[in-house]
């Protein structure tokens, strides 16, 4: 059961930004469906992908998910009722009016897009009205973002190493940021429900 | 709170005393990009970095390689050179003589990419390319055209895709470590310090390539620098983007019309 506290910080969110590594598409399929077709607040993904040839993430779960499924371009505002999924060889970054911004700075932890970066960010520009999610991945990219969130107030939900498919970005996460929740992907799925779910 | 401060005030600082504008930069890349220069340079704090900045020169100096140097593959995204080949060259061609101008050149990528695709399309004779960038050791860099050697496996699997019948080998020589480009790619080149921030038209061209340069403005100098390019093109030239980047949010939407829609490739009005 979700302490109180939990639940007010949660409801509270007005972002939720998520990454994921190796075992990625398997564990966002388990979560991303929960994600209502008008949701309250945008949800930004992470994936790691190869750099050199476009993303068919947004294709894939476009299909699978109710909500609106898409890739940002720089400057667009991020909306509510869409799920967005960074591009490939692009650290993807959120400004403070809230709109998407990208970089082609040196990859982060080996990464472009980077979660660190995208976590960082949106941290400064939300502070506590964030959630981020760290899932299945087999590096330690995601551990300083969200530790960022976690020292601005922010919600820290990572999935179980236990659990997921490579354990060591959970691991890393759960050491560096002290998150609030670790979870199940069924359990995970549960509290985006929360979180995004239709304004009434 | 205190870094948004520090941070307006060293980019004052930089503009007052080294003119360099980057006040209307993304204020979240300068953001990474100063933590990460503060951090490498060992300043306590912005406002430790911005006393040195103020005062020695040389510390500026090493202060813009962090704020400018994008680094880019040659031939990135192949598939906007592969368009570029296929449906720009044949407008191109129709002109006796052909002005380019790469906005934000920095290392010289992008140009040694427009340079020898121009050049297996029998253009390079009859076009000058004038390559420009803010960042003088940048610009150095550019005009030795020298790239260490382990990234020319990236660059060869590039100009494959982006449609070359012949192989990269044939435009560099290999030595110490590094690819020497070919001097006479860079004949018809001409380096210039030019700033989208604080500089103003140069010059009438048929093509402007400029990417992944603008993602670093903020909306206001997004709009500054695309009235420059906007300026340079002769009616019917060409204006190419990054791949993320759009004139969707910007005040010179209507001076341009969709090209090669999905390429980024624009063009004049």
């Amino acid at each position: 059961m979700l302490a109180p506290d939990l639940r007010g910080l949660l409801l509270a969110c007005e972002a939720l930004v998520v990454g994921a590594s190796a075992g990625a598409i398997d564990a966002l399929n388990q979560i991303l469906p929960a994600v209502p077709e008008a949701a309250r607040i945008p949800v930004v993904v992470v994936v790691h992908l190869p750099a050199n040839r476009p993303s068919l993430l947004a294709d894939v779960f476009a299909g699978r998910c109710q909500a609106r499924v898409r890739e940002p371009v720089d400057k667009e505002p991020m909306t509510a009722g869409s799920i967005w999924f960074a591009p490939p060889n692009y650290h993807l970054l959120i400004e403070a009016d809230r709109s998407f911004a990208f970089s082609t700075d040196l990859p982060v932890n080996f990464s472009r897009p980077s979660i660190d970066v995208l976590f960082e960010s949106a941290a400064d520009v939300f502070g506590q009205k964030l959630c981020c999610i760290v899932l299945t991945g087999a590096n330690d990219d995601g551990a300083q973002g969200a530790s960022s969130v976690r020292r601005q107030g922010g919600l820290v939900i990572v999935q179980d190493p236990k659990l997921a498919e490579a354990k060591q970005m959970p691991s890393a996460a759960i050491s560096c940021a002290k998150p609030q929740i670790i979870a199940t992907l069924p359990e995970i799925a549960e509290l985006i429900r929360l979180v995004t779910r239709a304004a009434p | 709170m205190p870094e948004e401060i520090e941070i307006r005030l060293l980019l004052d600082a930089i503009y007052l005393r080294y003119h360099y504008d980057f006040r209307s930069y993304s204020a979240a890349s300068i953001k990474r990009r100063l933590t990460a220069a503060k951090l490498q340079m060992h300043a306590e704090t912005l406002s430790a970095l911005q006393e040195k900045v103020l005062r020695e020169p040389q510390v500026f100096s090493r202060l813009l390689q962090f704020l400018t140097v994008g680094v880019s593959d040659m031939f990135r995204d192949p598939s906007f050179f592969r368009s570029f080949r296929e449906q720009v060259v044949p407008e191109l061609r129709t002109y006796p003589s052909i002005r380019v101008w790469v906005a934000g050149c920095s290392t010289g990528e992008e140009l040694y990419s427009f340079a020898i695709l121009l050049r297996e399309e029998g253009l390079l004779e009859r076009t000058t390319l004038y390559a420009t960038d803010i960042n003088p050791q940048a610009l150095h860099k550019a005009e030795q055209g020298l790239y260490p050697i382990e990234r020319l496996q990236a660059f060869t699997e590039n100009h494959q895709l982006s449609g070359s019948k012949c192989s990269l080998s044939e435009y560099y020589t290999a030595a110490y470590g590094s690819a020497a480009f070919d001097r006479s790619l860079r004949k018809n080149v001409v380096f210039s310090d030019h700033s989208l921030a604080t500089d103003s038209v140069f010059a009438e061209v048929q093509l402007v390539s400029c990417r992944n340069v603008l993602i670093y403005f903020d909306r206001s100098l997004q709009d500054r620098a695309l009235g420059l390019m906007k300026d340079s093109l002769c009616r019917r030239g060409f204006l190419g983007l990054g791949s993320k980047e759009s004139l969707m949010f910007s005040a010179h939407a209507p001076s341009f019309r969709d090209f090669v829609a999905n390429e980024r490739w624009f063009q004049r009005c």
